[in-house]
């Protein structure tokens, strides 16, 4: 079956900061490769993702999650070309969605994340920590759509991006957008864009780390945030090396 | 072991660049502990930030050596892997690094410029350990953030537990005492005494109160104003400008 006819433009605000060139690249058969997954009642499910190459990337991924269930993607977009992951979750009653992720990376590339949470029933909770590390001219997005039904009342939403700019020409854009038709809600966002503290670089460097050493533990504190929720130790090692790579040859 | 010669240092300010240091001259070899005192504006903090080389600061005339080498030609952490150590008068926090990740990085990253090999992480929580208890410092603080949290002496204190983790040849202590109360003061005057009481090593310390030498008893101390030395003398010199104050001593000098 296929669900889109047209490629999208930046008029779509889904796509606004996407790179359109690209997308036009993928063509349009790349858009019908969703991946629908389903959690069952009382079930956890979990995925974690290293995606980024040369070429344009584009992963969606649409979750429904029964009652009581719980999911939880972690994901380090390194693209070098422009690499998009998009997730669209529709919770059940006192279901639990997870989501992590960091985009880093130079170039020219538009690396980006976009998220649709539907709290459709009573009592669900969602968390999406983004974190955005990024020099050259690249640029890192995150656009998270949050939609609570009627009668999903006490539902817990929560969004924080936080991008970091290791040069002038990079940039970070946030796209919190809070759809609620409940009354009786918790949903929070969050977004700063900032640079490297100098103040701390320098104390790193009259104790003896060199610019690109402190460069890369501040760098690791900063991302750390987006997978903290993530307990599998060794997983969480291979996102943050995966980051940290990408970061190897970035301005100093 | 450290001489500073003729040295000229301007701030980048809101208003453009100000000169704060003109003709600072001062020589502290191997073996001495000398304490840098002075009025407020003197200069003081320009110093330490010159010789660590903090972004922002420009020298414009003179010239600093270290240990024989030419400290500008160096980076700062260059400049502390060859051996100099910066207390700060304000230790910065850093969210998200353990003091013991910091730490180990850092002495490992000045061995390794040196030619030394790296500390084994065994090897490296051993030291850490000896030189928290010598500050009588928990080991638990050096598994926290850095300084996040921290209050101003324990700032302070951790300070002296990197400088005995790193053991530098030689310490520039930028009001190392401010925020101390006094149990803490002597423990960070006897740390500094244990570290860096050696017949290779020296110190330059900077202070505004008589207590902190109390402890750490200078060879020689010097009058910074105006941004150059005014005066140098031996430890009475702290303590005539203790009692009489820097206005009367300063006077007397320029008579």
């Amino acid at each position: 079956m296929t669900e889109a006819q047209t490629l999208p433009t930046r008029r779509d605000e889904a796509w606004r900061y996407a790179d359109i060139d690209a997308v036009q690249r993928l063509g349009i058969a790349a858009l019908d490769t969703w991946q629908d997954i389903a959690v069952a009642d009382g079930e956890t499910w979990q995925d974690t993702m290293v995606i980024g190459s040369d070429a344009p990337e584009l992963r969606r991924i649409r979750l429904t999650l029964g009652a009581g269930a719980t999911a939880a993607i972690f994901v380090t977009n390194t693209g070098r070309d422009f690499t998009r992951v998009e997730v669209e979750v529709t919770l059940g009653k006192g279901a639990h969605f997870e989501f992590g992720g960091v985009t880093i990376g130079g170039g020219d590339a538009v690396r980006e994340f976009v998220t649709t949470t539907i709290h459709a029933e009573p009592d669900a909770t969602s968390n999406q920590t983004v974190r955005a590390v990024h020099w050259g001219t690249g640029t890192g997005n995150f656009l998270g759509e949050i939609k609570v039904a009627r009668h999903a009342q006490k539902t817990d939403a929560a969004q924080d991006f936080k991008g970091l700019l290791l040069e002038a020409g990079a940039s970070a854009n946030a796209v919190p957008q809070l759809e609620i038709f409940a009354d009786d809600v918790k949903c929070a966002h969050g977004a700063t864009v900032g640079q490297l503290d100098e103040a701390a670089r320098y104390y790193m460097a009259a104790r003896g780390l060199s610019p690109e050493q402190s460069q890369r533990l501040l760098v690791q504190a900063f991302l750390g945030d987006a997978f903290v929720e993530l307990d599998d130790e060794a997983a969480r090692e291979k996102l943050l090396d995966a980051a940290l790579t990408a970061l190897e040859g970035a301005s100093l | 072991m450290l001489k500073i010669d003729n040295l000229h240092a301007e701030v980048d300010g809101a208003g453009g660049k100000k000169a704060i240091l003109k003709g600072l001259s001062l020589e502290v070899p191997a073996g001495e502990v000398h304490a840098i005192m002075g009025p407020n504006g003197a200069g003081k903090s320009t110093l330490a930030n010159v010789l660590g080389g903090k972004p922002g600061y420009e020298v414009t005339q003179g010239s600093v050596a270290f240990k024989g080498e030419d400290l500008f030609d160096l980076d700062p952490h260059e400049r502390a892997a060859t051996g100099l150590f910066l207390g700060f008068q304000y230790p910065v926090e850093i969210p998200g690094v353990s003091n013991v990740q910091f730490l180990r990085e850092a002495l490992n990253s000045q061995r390794k410029y040196r030619g030394e090999e790296a500390l084994s992480g065994g090897e490296f929580l051993k030291l850490a350990k000896d030189k928290a208890a010598l500050l009588k410092m928990d080991m638990e603080m050096l598994k926290r953030q850095v300084n996040v949290g921290f209050s101003g002496g324990e700032k302070k204190r951790a300070e002296m537990v990197q400088m005995g983790i790193l053991d530098p040849s030689f310490a520039v202590l930028d009001e190392t005492d401010s925020g101390l109360d006094i149990d803490a003061l002597r423990i960070v005057g006897e740390g500094i005494n244990s570290i860096m009481r050696s017949g290779d090593k020296g110190v330059l310390l900077i202070t505004h109160y008589q207590r902190l030498l109390d402890v750490v008893k200078p060879d020689r101390v010097s009058v910074l104003a105006g941004g150059r030395i005014v005066q140098t003398g031996g430890p009475e010199l702290a303590l005539r400008l203790e009692a009489e104050g820097y206005d009367a001593v300063m006077a007397e000098a320029a008579a």
